[in-house]
């Protein structure tokens, strides 16, 4: 027979049974427990009446404010559109050079391209444009294929080799890839590219940037130029960089001037017109233009 | 004679069943020591990763020590190696002196139980480091894994019930209602959780049989319970037993544990869709979710009224004893979670802080704070216990352990405080014409001091780790470390200056 025994130091009798022992003291339930454990009973009673709860077969119990998720969120994000209309309805009525006019479109531009550049391109091309290794940077004045709003517009819209009718370049055709194609030896590329180090004063071999040269006449002008200014400068639409410049988008040391006139490059960027709208893409264009080396 | 009185302290439990037979202690010394390994190899590897998360390099470079692969190696490592080795220890330790019975199925059974498991979760950690995984959060092993872990825990069920159902007390103890809740439906929870299809017989891929939004609600479901049945129900059977043992105390109250009982196991089984708030799953197990998991506050935080009252009476141990300390601190930190988990369920908070590191940051009050600390002070309990000697090794350096692990934790949960709500503060920060403030990498370069401070707290964590593990195997050898003992009764001293 359990035997209740009573705690010395609590006078609280305990239920009489023992364990290893163990004992349990009979107090009651504390008051304030057993109350705020039914405040929130009540309150999810309250909830059920006024929100989606209890499931019903196919249906469910909608609740008294017919709340739902979905809707919300999409009223939202009708209320965020609404509020943004009246600057993007300007903005796809208005031309990129225009748009930097205009000191209120010009401000929203900026702000709302500085948000769709971070989601879309700091990916690639850097937070602020940075660039890295075969992406350009966008806050300079080195332009592949153009640097005024109209030109970059364009560029952002269809792409650079991209899958789309008026991208830039070809899709699949870049640089030439004179070593593996066999188009020059080794001796030539590394010639050609002592020469394009003596473009920059880097050269440490006169005599083979001297031959280098003659390899460059019969094979780079066509894109490069003939002063290696690149193809913007020389008014070919190849998207070929200068080579007299401190900027490089592939490396500009030696190896990696052989690897590039050996292996080619291609770099590619997607028509973005097919994924944003045409207010975005404006806006981009407006923004990119101003990171610092817009023409 | 229906009224006695009861001396606190003289509650000391016999070690035997009866004068000349023991209870079995091989197979628990066997768990013990795996927690402890296994605490230590889950712990670095939680600091590793903590590390990788501030300083990517340390990924390496190669595949099977990717973030992402080694993730699953430290919460396996903690949850079920570390912790799941605790339960055993602790439940087939207790039940036998709760039940005054051996352990059913006898020390053999036990000892299979243990080897099996530990293989088990070697298999399991080699699988994720080679990638393989059903990429379900906390079960993550593969079918064949799955169903060799079935067999084992049946076995412990068996065990562990069997013990119950063969007791010398006419009275189950509550320890062992919380023992066999977790058991029970932990088993459930796995069986439900991992009804795959194997890709084909001969190797380890295979898909949820149920698929979108139920199979992520099945994985919630899941998920949620494993916390609350692995890690609150098992480990509350840990603390109604060695809180009133190391207390010398009776338990609190007997109602309270039946009513916080009950509750807890009826509510906390329906709170897992508070998991999946704001997404495809239909608004109506959405409430559900949120509003079983603010009921569900008071009947945990019973747990904690029990553990902490149960000291009423006894208060001035925690300063001469540094192993209540870690037990009382454990319920403390019990509280504290239990709290912020309903208030993390309600949607409007939600919405701030789902996906973000405030949710790692209340996992791990949960885990450091609660699991870890009754671990410790359980495992502090047992091994002088298991390995006949009359006290453990240093009490100083318990109490060393103590400090160093909390300011540990204390770092840990405010860096992830501060870094999961500016984390989403920032990605819901829109600037006056409605655009994104922030870009998502600019939250991550933000989030980085952070990451380094959480990773000194996990440094604290295992240094303290690693000074239990000293501690215990000077225990074990048999060694007391000369030192200042704790003043044995300064509350007496105190009250009769006043």
């Amino acid at each position: 027979m359990a035997q209740k025994e009573k705690d010395a130091l609590s006078g609280v009798e305990t239920t009489g049974h023992e364990w290893d022992g163990l004992r349990e003291l009979n107090n009651p339930l504390p008051k304030w427990w057993l109350y705020i454990f039914y405040v929130c009973i009540a309150w999810a009673l309250v909830y059920y009446v006024f929100y989606p709860a209890w499931p019903l077969g196919k249906s469910y119990t909608k609740g008294l404010l017919g709340y739902s998720q979905r809707e919300e969120v999409v009223q939202k994000i009708a209320e965020g559109k609404k509020a943004q209309e009246k600057y993007l309805t300007a903005i796809a009525a208005t031309s990129v050079e225009d748009i930097q006019k205009n000191k209120d479109l010009l401000a929203f531009a900026m702000a709302g391209g500085r948000s769709y550049f971070n989601e879309n391109c700091a990916a690639c091309h850097g937070a602020g444009g940075q660039g890295a290794k075969g992406f350009p940077t966008l806050a300079d004045d080195v332009w592949l294929w153009g640097g005024t709003t109209a030109d970059i517009y364009k560029t952002i819209q269809h792409g650079i080799r991209a899958d789309d009718a008026e991208t830039r370049g070809t899709v699949g055709m870049g640089m030439t890839a004179f070593g593996k194609d066999g188009i020059l030896n080794k001796e030539q590329i590394g010639q050609v590219a002592e020469y394009v180090l003596s473009l920059n004063k880097r050269s440490t071999d006169a005599a083979a940037a001297e031959k280098g040269k003659a390899v460059y006449e019969e094979n780079c002008v066509a894109c490069h130029g003939d002063q290696a200014q690149g193809s913007v400068a020389a008014g070919i639409d190849v998207g070929a960089p200068p080579l007299v410049t401190a900027n490089w988008l592939y490396g500009g040391d030696k190896a990696s001037l052989v690897e590039t006139i050996t292996n080619g490059r291609a770099g590619v960027m997607p028509a973005w017109a097919k994924r944003l709208d045409d207010a975005t893409v404006k806006s981009l264009a407006v923004y990119v233009h101003n990171l610092g080396g817009g023409k | 004679m229906t009224s006695a009185t009861l001396t606190p302290g003289a509650a000391l439990g016999s070690q035997r069943v009866s004068e000349d037979v023991r209870y079995y202690e091989d197979a628990v010394r066997l768990f013990v020591i795996a927690a402890v390994f296994w605490g230590v190899v889950g712990f670095l590897a939680g600091t590793f990763i903590a590390l990788q998360l501030a300083f990517p390099a340390l990924n390496l470079g190669l595949e099977w020590t990717s973030f992402g692969r080694l993730r699953p190696v430290h919460t396996s490592a903690v949850i079920f190696a570390f912790g799941g080795n605790v339960l055993f220890a602790t439940s087939l330790y207790s039940v036998q002196r709760t039940s005054r019975q051996f352990l059913f199925g006898g020390e053999g059974l036990a000892k299979f139980i243990f080897w099996n498991y530990n293989i088990f979760i070697v298999l399991a950690a080699l699988s994720y480091v080679l990638g393989y995984t059903q990429g379900k959060e906390y079960a993550e092993p593969e079918w064949i894994l799955d169903l060799y872990l079935t067999v084992v825990w049946v076995l412990y069920a068996i065990q562990f019930i069997g013990t119950v159902m063969t007791r010398r007390e006419s009275h189950i103890y509550v320890a062992n209602w919380f023992f066999m809740a977790f058991i029970l439906t932990v088993a459930i929870l796995h069986l439900g959780n991992n009804v795959n299809v194997p890709v084909s017989l001969t190797g380890l891929k295979s898909y949820p049989f149920v698929s979108g939004v139920q199979s992520a609600m099945v994985q919630w479901w899941y998920g949620h319970n494993a916390v609350g049945f692995f890690l609150t129900a098992g480990f509350l059977g840990i603390m109604y037993y060695f809180v009133p043992k190391r207390a010398e105390r009776p338990v609190y109250s007997y109602r309270l544990s039946i009513v916080h009982f009950w509750t807890l196991i009826f509510l906390y089984i329906w709170a897992g869709p508070h998991h999946l708030h704001y997404t495809s799953l239909p608004d109506w197990a959405q409430t559900l979710g949120m509003t079983f998991s603010v009921m569900l506050w008071m009947p945990s935080w019973g747990g904690m009224i029990n553990g902490i009252m149960t000291l009423s009476g006894a208060w001035d141990k925690l300063r001469t004893d540094p192993v209540l300390r870690f037990l009382v601190t454990s319920v403390a930190f019990y509280g504290m979670s239990t709290f912020e988990g309903p208030l993390m369920s309600v949607k409007p908070v939600n919405a701030l802080s789902h996906y973000t590191d405030w949710t790692v940051g209340h996992v791990h009050s949960g885990a450091l704070g609660w699991v870890a600390f009754i671990s410790f002070g359980a495992i502090y309990y047992l091994v002088p216990v298991l390995w006949k000697r009359s006290q453990l090794y240093s009490l100083r350096l318990v109490s060393y352990h103590f400090w160093t692990a909390t300011i540990g934790i204390v770092l840990y949960i405010t860096a992830m405080w501060v870094s999961g709500i500016m984390q989403g503060l920032m990605w819901r920060a829109y600037d006056n014409l409605g655009f994104l403030q922030y870009s998502f990498v600019e939250t991550v370069a933000a989030m980085h001091p952070f990451y380094v401070i959480r990773a000194m707290g996990g440094v604290l964590f295992v240094t303290g780790a690693l000074i239990m593990v000293y501690n215990l195997w000077r225990t074990a050898k048999g060694d007391v470390r000369i030192e200042k003992p704790y003043a044995t009764a300064p509350h007496k001293a105190a009250v009769g200056a006043a």
